[in-house]
C-alpha cells in the first residue's frame, strides 16, 4: 500500500511538467527510489527453500565454507547452496562468468576470496573485483563491533563502515604511455557518490544512528574528492535529524588507533574503505572475526569484511570460522529468515565468550572444528524445535 | 666530431660519478656545521628557540643561519621561495624546520608544497618509536616509514571528462620508485634495521604498483644483508594495529605512506611528538616538525618543543653526530618518563620554558 501510493506519488513527480524544474540530484535520487520499490528480481525461492551461490575461494574459503554447510544442515535451514568454483590460476574470464551468472540467476551468494596472482600478466584483473563490478555490487558494510569475549587494546567500538565498492582508485584503468612512466586512473562519478551516500544516511536513519562522517583527501585530490564531499553533503541537507561531518583520511587512521569510540558510521570511496576497514577490524579483534556484505540494486554477495585469502593457515584446521559464520547469519537476514540467523548469531556469540574456544588468531589455541562443535552443541540446546520455525 | 663525441662521453661519465653521492653520514675534520632553521609560524618561533638552547647547552658542534620562507612572487608570476632561503638551503645542505602555515586564499601552493618542489625532496622519512611515559595503548612500536614523497596519487593530475565524471591521474614512474627503493635499503643499513617491507596494491593496481615492486625487488637484489618482504597495504593496517612490533622499515608510494605514516604516529601519541624528515636530491635534507602552527597557543609559551627536538636529533643523527644525538634523545625521553615536568598535550601543566629548562639540566648532567 505505501509502495503503491509512494510509486503514484513519484511518477507525477517524473512526470514532464516537473521534470525540467528539479535539479539532477532529485531525479537521480527519484530513479533510485523508484527503481528500488518496482522493479526487484523475483527470489530464488521455490518450495520454500532459497538457492544461494556458494563460490569457495582460495585459502581458508573452501574449508570454512564447508562448516557454514555443515551448520546450516545441523540447522536444517531451508537454503540449497549452488557451488561455484573459480580457478584463479587460469587466464581465461569463462569461470568468473559462470559464477556471475549464478549469481544472476540466484540473486544471492556467498563467497571466499578469490586469489589474484599479480605474477601473472597485467590484464588478467582481479576476480572480485570483476564480480563487484559486473553485478553493481555499490555499497559494502561493515560492521565493527567490540565483541565482549574477545581481550582487545580498545574497548565499546561500534563504527559502521560504508565504503563504495566499484569505483574509485580500483577502476583497474592503467596504461603504460611511455616505458617507465605508469598512469593508474582514479574515477570518481557524481550517479555513484550520490547513491553510496544516499545508502548511508537512509541506512544510518534505519539503524538509529546519530552521525555520519565521510572521510577524503579532498585538500590534495580537490576534484575527486571534492565531488565526492559535495555529493555526501547534498545528501545530507535532506537528513536533519542525521549529524554530518567530514574528516581528511589520515587522520581519521590516527583518531581511530587513539580513540575510536568517537566514529559512528562512516561513508568513503573505494581506497580509504580498504584502509580504514581494516584498521576497525584490527581493532575489534583480527580478520577472523568481522563479516561483510556487499550490496547492490539486485544482488548481494556476503563474505568476510577483510576478504583474506589466508593461504598460510589454510588446511591446517586453525582458521577462524566467526567472520564466515556471521557472514552467513548476515545473508539470512538478507533472505528474511531472521529466526534462524538469530539462532546461529545467539549461538557463535557465546562460543566466543569461552576462551579456551579461541582460535590462534585472537590468542588462543582451539581449533576450527572446536568452535563449530561448540556452536552446533549450543543450537542444538537452546535453539527452538525445528518443527516451531 | 667523433672527438667531440668521445669528449662529450667521458665528460656525462665523469659529472655522473660525481652527482652520485652515497648519502652517507657525513664525518667532519673541521668543527662547526652550519645549519638553515627555519622557525616558521605559529608556535615555530617558541619551540625553535627551544631546540636552540638544548643544541647550546650539549654543546653540539651546530650553527644555526636562521631563514624565512614565505613565498614571493617571482618573474613571470612564479610562485617561489626567497632566493636567500634557498640560496642558504644549497650551501648548508641541511635544514631545519618548524611548522608552516598556508594561508587559505593566499593564491600560492601550500608552502610544503613549495618546498619539496624546490629542493626535490623524494623521501619523506618517519621513525616511530614509542615513547616511555607517553602511555598509548601501544607499547614497542619500532619502525620507520619511508613514503615517496614527489609522484604517486598526489601528482595533482585531475580532469572533469564530462560534467560529472572527474578523473584522477596516479603516476608512478620507473625513475622515481628506483630511487625511492634505494634510498630505503641505504637508510635500513646505515641505521643497523633488519628488514624492509614494500607496501603496495598490486592485486587491483596491477600496472602501477607492479612497476613500483619491481623496482623495489630489483633494489633488494643489490642488497642481500637487508631482508625484503612485500605485503598489501590492507594486510598491513590490519597487523599494525594489532602487533606494530612486526614491521621495521616500511617503503611505499605516496598515498599508501601518508595514511600509514599517520597511522604509525597515532600509534606511538600523535603529530606532537613524531619526528620527520625530508630526503632531496643533491645531499639536501630537511627535518621538520609535522604538527601544525596551533595559532591558539602562539606566544603564550605553552607549545611542546618534543616533536621538532626529535627532529633535530634526526638531524644529528643523518650529519654522523651520533654521540651529540643520543645525549639530547636520551635528556628528552628522560624527562617525559619522569613525568614531573610536562607541557599541557603531555598531560602535565608546565611551561614550554620549564620543559626545555629540565631537558637542558639532563643534557648537563650527561655531558
Amino acid at each position: 500500500m505505501a509502495a503503491h501510493t509512494a510509486v503514484m506519488s513519484m511518477s507525477k513527480i517524473l512526470n514532464p511538467f516537473w521534470g525540467g524544474r528539479l535539479g539532477h540530484t532529485v531525479k537521480v535520487r527519484l530513479v533510485i527510489m523508484y527503481e528500488m520499490l518496482i522493479l526487484q528480481p523475483p527470489p530464488a525461492k521455490y518450495g520454500g527453500r532459497h538457492t544461494v551461490t556458494l563460490i569457495p575461494g582460495d585459502g581458508i574459503g573452501p574449508e570454512l565454507l564447508n562448516h557454514v554447510r555443515e551448520v546450516f544442515r545441523f540447522s536444517c535451514v531451508p537454503v540449497d547452496f549452488e557451488v561455484v568454483h573459480v580457478n584463479s590460476a587460469l587466464e581465461s574470464e569463462d569461470d568468473i562468468n559462470d559464477a556471475i551468472t549464478a549469481i544472476r540467476r540466484n540473486g544471492v551468494a556467498l563467497k571466499g576470496n578469490i586469489e589474484t596472482k599479480h605474477t601473472m600478466a597485467p590484464s588478467v584483473k582481479s576476480r572480485n573485483n570483476l564480480l563487484r563490478t559486473s553485478l553493481d555490487l555499490y555499497a559494502n558494510v561493515m560492521h565493527c563491533q567490540s565483541l565482549p569475549g574477545v581481550q582487545t587494546r580498545h574497548k565499546n567500538i561500534d563504527i559502521m563502515i560504508i565504503r563504495e565498492n566499484t569505483e574509485g582508485e580500483y577502476s583497474s584503468l592503467e596504461h603504460e604511455s611511455v616505458t617507465g612512466v605508469v598512469e593508474s586512473l582514479k574515477i570518481i562519478t557524481r550517479n555513484n557518490s550520490l547513491r553510496i551516500a544516499d545508502y548511508a544516511f537512509r541506512l544510518a536513519r534505519e539503524k538509529g544512528r546519530k552521525r555520519v562522517t565521510a572521510v577524503h583527501k579532498a585538500n590534495i585530490m580537490k576534484l575527486g574528492d571534492g565531488l565526492f564531499l559535495q555529493c555526501c553533503r547534498e545528501v545530507a541537507s535532506d537528513y536533519p535529524d542525521i549529524t554530518f561531518d567530514s574528516m581528511i583520511v589520515d587522520n581519521t587512521t590516527m583518531q581511530l588507533v587513539s580513540n575510536p569510540q568517537q566514529f559512528d558510521v562512516m561513508v568513503m570511496p573505494n581506497l580509504y574503505g580498504n584502509v580504514v576497514s581494516n584498521v576497525c577490524a584490527g581493532l575489534v579483534g583480527g580478520p577472523g572475526l568481522v563479516p561483510g556484505a556487499n550490496y547492490g540494486r539486485d544482488y548481494a554477495v556476503f563474505e568476510t569484511a577483510t576478504r583474506n585469502t589466508g593461504k598460510s593457515i589454510a588446511q591446517r584446521n586453525i582458521a577462524n570460522p566467526t567472520a564466515m559464520l556471521l557472514a552467513s547469519c548476515m545473508m539470512l537476514d538478507h533472505l528474511k529468515l531472521y529466526g534462524y540467523a538469530s539462532m546461529i548469531r545467539n549461538a557463535i556469540l557465546t562460543t566466543m565468550n569461552e576462551t579456551r574456544l579461541h582460535t590462534a588468531d585472537i590468542g588462543g589455541q582451539g581449533t576450527t572444528s572446536d568452535v563449530v562443535q561448540s556452536i552446533m552443541r549450543i543450537i542444538q540446546s537452546k535453539g527452538p524445535l525445528i518443527s516451531e520455525l | 666530431a667523433k672527438g667531440d663525441l668521445w669528449l662529450f662521453l667521458f665528460v656525462s661519465r665523469v659529472v655522473g660519478a660525481l652527482k652520485k653521492e652515497p648519502p652517507q653520514p657525513r664525518t667532519f675534520m673541521r668543527g662547526i656545521q652550519t645549519v638553515t632553521l627555519i622557525p616558521g609560524d605559529g608556535i615555530g618561533p617558541e619551540i625553535s628557540t627551544a631546540v636552540m638552547k638544548i643544541f647550546e647547552v650539549a654543546k653540539a658542534p651546530i650553527q644555526w643561519e636562521e631563514r624565512n620562507v614565505t613565498a614571493i612572487q617571482g618573474p613571470g608570476g612564479k610562485w617561489m621561495i626567497p632566493p636567500d632561503a634557498k640560496e642558504s638551503m644549497d650551501r648548508n645542505k641541511i635544514g631545519l624546520k618548524g611548522p608552516l602555515k598556508t594561508p587559505i586564499a593566499a593564491g600560492h601552493p601550500s608552502m610544503n608544497l613549495l618546498l619539496r618542489k624546490t629542493f626535490d625532496l623524494y623521501a619523506n622519512v618517519r621513525p616511530c618509536v614509542s615513547i616511555e611515559g607517553y602511555k598509548t595503548p601501544y607499547t614497542d612500536v619500532n619502525l620507520v616509514t619511508i613514503r615517496e614523497n614527489t609522484e604517486g596519487e598526489y601528482s595533482g593530475i585531475e580532469h572533469v571528462i564530462v560534467d560529472g565524471v572527474v578523473q584522477s591521474i596516479k603516476l608512478i614512474t620507473e625513475q622515481a620508485s628506483q630511487r625511492i627503493a634505494e634510498y630505503a635499503f641505504e637508510y635500513a643499513k646505515n641505521n643497523q634495521r633488519a628488514s624492509v617491507t614494500a607496501v603496495h596494491k598490486a592485486n587491483i593496481m596491477r600496472m602501477s604498483d607492479g612497476l613500483f615492486l619491481r623496482k623495489c625487488r630489483e633494489a633488494a637484489e643489490k642488497h642481500k644483508d637487508v631482508k625484503f618482504n612485500e605485503m598489501y597495504l590492507d594486510t598491513v593496517c590490519l597487523n599494525m594495529v594489532q602487533d606494530p612490533t612486526q614491521f621495521d622499515v616500511l617503503l611505499m608510494p605516496n598515498l599508501y605512506g601518508d595514511i600509514l605514516s599517520d597511522l604509525c604516529a597515532g600509534l606511538i601519541g600523535g603529530l606532537g611528538v613524531t619526528p620527520s624528515g625530508n630526503i632531496g636530491a643533491n645531499g639536501v635534507a630537511i627535518f621538520e616538525s609535522v604538527h601544525g602552527t596551533a595559532p591558539d597557543i602562539a606566544g603564550k609559551d605553552m607549545a611542546n618543543p618534543t616533536a621538532l627536538l626529535l627532529s633535530a636529533v634526526m638531524m644529528l643523527r643523518h650529519m654522523g653526530l651520533h654521540g651529540h644525538g643520543q645525549k639530547i634523545e636520551t635528556a628528552c625521553f628522560d624527562v617525559i618518563r619522569d613525568k614531573k615536568v610536562l607541557t599541557k598535550d603531555l598531560g602535565g601543566n608546565s611551561k614550554c620554558s620549564e620543559f626545555t629548562e629540565a631537558i637542558c639540566e639532563r643534557v648537563r648532567d650527561l655531558v
